[in-house]
């Protein structure tokens, strides 16, 4: 537990003090949000008739949280590659604490930039519908995602060889939420990606996140955002540890 | 038991490990004294690093047995690593921390609390020269002050074994030197070092025991001086005026010979570097002043040792 402290309180340190990392995951997510609401956004019909800016928003938030977990993924396959790892092992540290510390830090890098999208996206015109208990509802779908992607993140920097090797996780990651219903409507696709945009975990994750913020009828939505996250986060912890394990032996 | 367990920091029997096809470590057996400074010498590839490893239980061996600070370092791993430490060959420090972070966050993971390890911090960084340098980060650190705060790091949980990988390798000389008297002074405060070095003078220098071991066995063991009496200090190397000549010396030095190098017409031979034995060699071997076309002095390198050592084994009938 103190281990878990501690490496929390390093991660922490770490990813303040990498300014141009953090400049990145925090200007990223704002600079794509006003490319699709101003240079695309006049295009898109939502259907709903309401602003782009309304539609889009909980797309950017995944979009965000996709780009943290690349940088986890970067981080961890730093530490494993470089000379500490060693350090930590033979001070027994348990390979959870590493970890937790890496995810603990993502979560908190991400709660960062998700604030910030949601300021600007408030100062272009973005307007939350949200009951207090759907921002509630709300906050707990995002952080569940954000857990979920982390630790998938950690999976992968466990599992890469070198952190450019980790980068990449970042391009398929981000790629993720586009056939979804984050930026347009799924029905606007061709047929045959339906299947799949309808039933990847990123599409209730959005559904979720823009029916409380906007106070629509969310349907099962939420619970199955919440059910797949919870099974990303266990396939993600075991995947991390059977990893680490084989990549220390 | 409890007697082996008061004399002896490490002891390994029949050490073995491999990757897919290449044997690394092929039946090691190591045995140091607590309270010695014991160096594992080698050139690159002869296992030391994976011995390390081993010893300091981030590394399973396929084969044999090890203890260290009394206890099996596959069985009882937590406890060895309670009373080790391992310095690797690259630095294991958070750059972007300062010095006294690292400390700081070494300290808390060895289990001191906050303000313990704020402590130990301040400690070790005024004895290893580091006190002004605490607040900075670690990339602004010379390669010099980087080893040492990383054998700082390594001592925060007050080790009776303390492993260090290679701890001169790639150090100026002034580091290196540096380097040299911490471990005097580890040596003096009466834990057990066993360090690994690529150097002869480096062992000679800090070692009272030394292991010397290629393609993952043992080749030689012994004091300093004891390995020299086996080694050749320096070398002579001795050009020939052709190749009749070449073979008429060789055949004269024969025992003496560690180089050859016919396309050259090259000979070494192993010599106390005086002017004495220099002068007897040339006037025993070549009194008429004929075959001998030129001739040097080297300090002997690691590369003389082993050839020296491994074609002494090379010699010996081999057990069927």
């Amino acid at each position: 537990m103190s281990d878990s402290l501690a490496m929390i309180d390093r991660s922490l340190r770490l990813s303040v003090r990498n300014v141009d990392a953090l400049i990145t995951s925090l200007a990223l997510p704002v600079l794509m949000m006003l490319i699709f609401v101003f240079l695309f956004g006049g295009a898109v019909n939502t259907g709903g008739g309401g602003a782009y800016v309304q539609y889009v928003v909980p797309g950017v938030l995944v979009l965000c949280a996709g780009f943290g977990a690349g940088n986890t993924a970067i981080r961890v396959t730093q530490d494993m590659t470089g000379g500490i790892i060693d350090r930590f092992r033979s001070l027994d540290v348990s390979p959870t604490a590493i970890l937790v510390g890496h995810v603990t830090a993502s979560l908190a890098r991400n709660l960062a930039a998700s604030a910030l999208v949601f300021g600007v996206a408030t100062a272009i015109g973005f307007r939350s519908q949200a009951t207090f208990p759907g921002l509630l509802a709300a906050a707990a779908v995002l952080l569940a995602f954000i857990l979920a992607i982390s630790w998938v993140g950690a999976a992968v920097g466990l599992l890469a060889k070198s952190p450019e090797a980790a980068s990449g996780f970042t391009f398929f990651i981000a790629f993720l939420p586009y056939p979804s219903s984050g930026f347009v409507p799924v029905q606007t696709m061709p047929s045959w990606i339906h299947g799949f945009a309808e039933n990847q975990p990123i599409t209730p994750v959005i559904e979720a996140l823009r029916g409380l913020l906007l106070d629509q009828p969310v349907g099962a939505a939420p619970w199955l955002a919440l059910a797949w996250c919870a099974g990303i986060v266990a396939v993600g912890m075991t995947a991390s540890a059977t990893m680490f394990r084989r990549r220390t032996s | 038991m409890d007697h082996d367990e008061d004399e002896w920091a490490v002891q390994a029997h029949g050490l073995g490990k491999s990757y897919g096809a290449v044997r690394v470590l092929d039946g090691l057996d190591l045995a140091v004294r607590r309270g010695s400074v014991f160096a594992l010498l080698g050139p690159n590839g002869a296992g030391k690093t994976t011995t390390v490893r081993i010893l300091a239980t981030l590394l399973a061996p396929d084969a044999g047995r090890a203890r260290v600070a009394g206890h099996d370092v596959v069985g009882e791993r937590s406890r060895v690593r309670r009373a080790i430490s391992l310095t690797g060959q690259f630095a294991a420090l958070d750059e972007e921390l300062t010095g006294s972070e690292n400390l700081r966050m070494m300290a808390r993971l060895w289990g001191l609390p906050r303000a313990g390890a704020r402590g130990r911090a301040v400690e070790l960084l005024a004895r290893f020269g580091l006190a002004e340098a605490a607040g900075r980060r670690v990339s602004t650190y010379s390669g010099g002050m980087r080893r040492r705060l990383d054998l700082a790091a390594s001592l925060v949980g007050e080790p009776s074994v303390i492993f260090l990988d290679e701890p001169t390798t790639g150090l100026d000389p002034r580091s290196r030197q540096e380097v040299w008297d911490i471990v005097t002074e580890l040596a003096g405060s009466g834990v057990t070092v066993f360090l690994t070095t690529q150097y002869l003078e480096e062992a000679d220098r800090l070692a009272g025991q030394i292991a010397v071991i290629d393609g993952g066995r043992l080749v030689a063991e012994g004091t300093a001086a004891q390995l020299k009496q086996r080694v050749a200090g320096e070398r002579l190397d001795l050009t020939l005026a052709g190749p009749e000549a070449y073979e008429r010396v060789a055949a004269l030095l024969e025992p003496r010979i560690v180089r050859r190098d016919p396309g050259r017409l090259l000979i070494g031979v192993s010599t106390t570097g005086t002017a004495q034995d220099v002068r007897d060699l040339l006037d025993g071997v070549d009194p008429s002043r004929r075959l001998v076309d030129r001739f040097a002095v080297h300090t002997a390198s690691l590369d003389d040792v082993f050839m020296t050592l491994t074609g002494h084994n090379a010699k010996e009938p081999s057990h069927v």
